[in-house]
């Protein structure tokens, strides 16, 4: 290490103040940190002694999403081979994945440095780590075959617009994964509005997602029937748990989602508040749905001229498909942009969750919803959180008047 | 008084520059986004707006010592109103493809906040010759923000050029087949609303930082 360490003291002469090469600290500075600990010493109070520092926190996501990209590798060259009808067996399968997942990791890499490092040296911050959870996230949430130049523009688009006009990590209003998630589902609607199937194949290879098949039915009927009746892909309950369906990158396999949560519960990084509630808030808007899909018959709440098949799926049903879990676990979580407060952190999840079913089922054009919820509660956590201070405030007014 | 001294200079290129009534003021959005979507609308509706910011803008300058104060707003607005009742019926008569395209946008240039803010914070103020050049410089500044926003939102949200011509506008140039054939594809979300807000965001950001602006936190 002595060796590193002389390298990174002869450059960190170079990038000093005053120095020509000044701009470049940002840079500098960014690779110091990855090998070793900073030299930095806060000044002026408060301080808060802990080892959990913005990096370390971060890292722990990192960590917590390698599973999901591993079994995301897997998945493709297993939809690959099921399409191809050939044997590859477990390694291939996932060698074959990764095959596309490391394009779409780079390009999301290279895209979110290039913003980062611009604006870090622009704005003369350092550069900071909030930028790897995000490009980590970024590639989970993409189909397989998504084209990297749009991968490159729609991290750009997260990483600038999504965090970096509001002042870089700490104070922007929306999680930039799912900014660019949004971005790229309305900008390039044809590969990835969540109704094509998000499988490898081969040309002309289509069918829908478990989202789909109730969202454009043939012909009505409830969404379990609708589920066995498909025969491309096993759209099952225990199957859609175990994540062998089409579907983004990470978003499959419940079981890992489940892990990474008690993994990042564990260490404290992630509300177990956000993910229990907005569970519950989806499970309530879902029973509610299932109990207004018996009014549907006589031709209100119908959608294209026959009852909304939507409405019938289970709770179940809508925790396992689509990319809800993910989203709940990682992207909902995020500390910057949910609720900070405990109680806006209740009332927050059980939204996103409300939101999720409401998107999802009521509007055929978006069959796909929790994204759009999560932003959207992104959105309302400041107020959320503002209306629960105040009314601490009252309530402690009224106990001491 | 004349015409091009440096104060008159000043007074044209001001709402161009520093004073944008788009990007500094954040005047006149709704139309910023509605006839933005391609490049020939934009043009015209800037041609619209010139017109009928300067026209209203000498007309109310010059009868501004008749006008009561209680009733100037009235009288602004019936300037306003007859002058962009004339470029309706002039768009019918001459550019009706184009005019069917702006559909309702014209009519609402009325309701532009650009076209009475001038006329109230400047023309009733000042003579004609300096309300003249007032309201040229604030309608070429709305007309170059959108030009630019349309010209984003074309090429990369349909994928075009297209200039006003006598009918449907002619197209100077659009993306090559082979591009797409090659996985180009055009970004959907510029041709909605949200892409004109997000394009406008970054003009004026980027307009803000040449003109060295700076908001009070």
């Amino acid at each position: 290490m002595n060796f590193l360490r002389k390298i990174f003291e002869e450059t960190g002469k170079l990038v000093e103040k005053g120095k020509p090469l000044s701009w470049a600290y940002p840079v500098w500075e960014a690779a110091d940190t990855i090998f070793f600990s900073t030299n930095k010493q806060t000044s002026k109070g408060p301080h808060i002694r802990d080892n959990m520092d913005i990096k370390r926190t971060m890292f722990f996501v990192v960590i917590a999403l390698i599973p999901c990209y591993i079994f995301g590798a897997y998945n493709i060259g297993y939809l690959n081979a099921l399409a191809m009808e050939i044997e590859r067996g477990i390694v291939g399968n996932t060698i074959f994945g990764f095959t596309y997942v490391i394009p779409i990791l780079i390009a999301t890499f290279v895209a979110g440095a290039i913003c980062e490092l611009t604006f870090a040296i622009i704005r003369k911050h350092e550069v900071n780590e909030g930028f790897l959870v995000s490009c980590a996230l970024i590639p989970l949430t993409m189909p397989p075959d998504v084209p990297l130049w749009q991968v490159f523009i729609g991290t750009s688009f997260g990483i600038i617009i999504g965090k970096e006009i509001f002042g870089g990590v700490g104070t922007n209003i929306f999680n930039p994964a799912l900014t660019s998630r949004a971005f790229m589902y309305f900008a390039f609607p044809t590969k990835i509005s969540g109704d094509k199937v998000w499988a490898v194949g081969p040309d002309g290879y289509s069918g829908a997602t478990a989202l789909a098949i109730p969202a454009n039915p043939v012909e009505y009927d409830t969404a379990s029937n609708l589920f066995a009746a498909n025969t491309q892909f096993d759209y099952s309950t225990v199957n859609m748990f175990w994540g062998l369906i089409p579907g983004s990158i990470g978003e499959t396999n419940k079981l890992l989602i489940l892990f990474g949560a008690f993994f990042l519960i564990y260490c404290g990084i992630a509300s177990w508040r956000i993910m229990v509630s907005s569970v519950l808030g989806l499970v309530f808007t879902a029973l509610l749905f299932n109990l207004l899909n018996y009014f549907t018959v006589d031709g209100i709440l119908q959608s294209g001229g026959f009852p909304n098949a939507m409405l019938t799926i289970t709770p179940l049903q809508h925790i396992l498909i689509g990319s809800f879990l993910f989203g709940t676990v990682f992207m909902a979580t995020e500390p910057v942009t949910s609720s900070h407060t405990n109680t806006g952190r209740w009332i927050y999840g059980f939204l996103i969750g409300v939101l999720t079913v409401i998107i999802r089922s009521i509007n055929p054009a978006y069959p796909e919803g929790v994204f759009l919820a999560i932003l959207i509660m992104n959105m309302f956590a400041p107020l959320i959180d503002y209306y629960v201070v105040q009314a601490n405030i009252k309530m402690r007014l009224a106990r001491n008047a | 008084m004349e015409l091009f001294n440096s104060e008159s200079k000043k007074i044209v290129s001001d709402p161009i520059n520093v004073n944008n009534p788009i990007s500094l003021q954040v005047l006149g959005i709704c139309s910023a986004l509605a006839v933005t979507i391609r490049l020939d609308q934009a043009i015209i509706m800037t041609l619209a707006v010139v017109f009928v910011l300067c026209s209203s803008n000498v007309i109310l300058s010059l009868i501004r010592n008749y006008i009561p104060a209680r009733v100037r707003i009235v009288i602004m607005l019936s300037v306003i109103a007859s002058l962009v009742s004339v470029v309706d019926e002039l768009l019918k008569a001459y550019l009706y493809d184009m005019s069917k395209q702006l559909s309702v946008f014209v009519g609402l240039i009325i309701t532009n906040c650009i076209i009475m803010g001038r006329a109230e914070a400047f023309a009733l103020k000042h003579g004609p010759s300096k309300a003249f050049l007032d309201g040229l410089g604030n309608s070429m500044g709305y007309g170059l923000i959108i030009i630019v926003v349309s010209f984003f939102r074309e090429l990369f949200g349909a994928g075009t050029i297209t200039l006003p011509d006598g009918g449907a506008g002619y197209v100077l140039w659009s993306i090559p087949e082979s591009w797409y054939a090659a996985g180009y594809e055009n970004i959907g979300l510029l041709v909605l609303s949200p892409g004109a807000f997000i394009i406008l965001g970054l003009v004026i950001w980027i307009q803000r930082e040449f003109a060295g602006v700076e908001e009070d936190a």
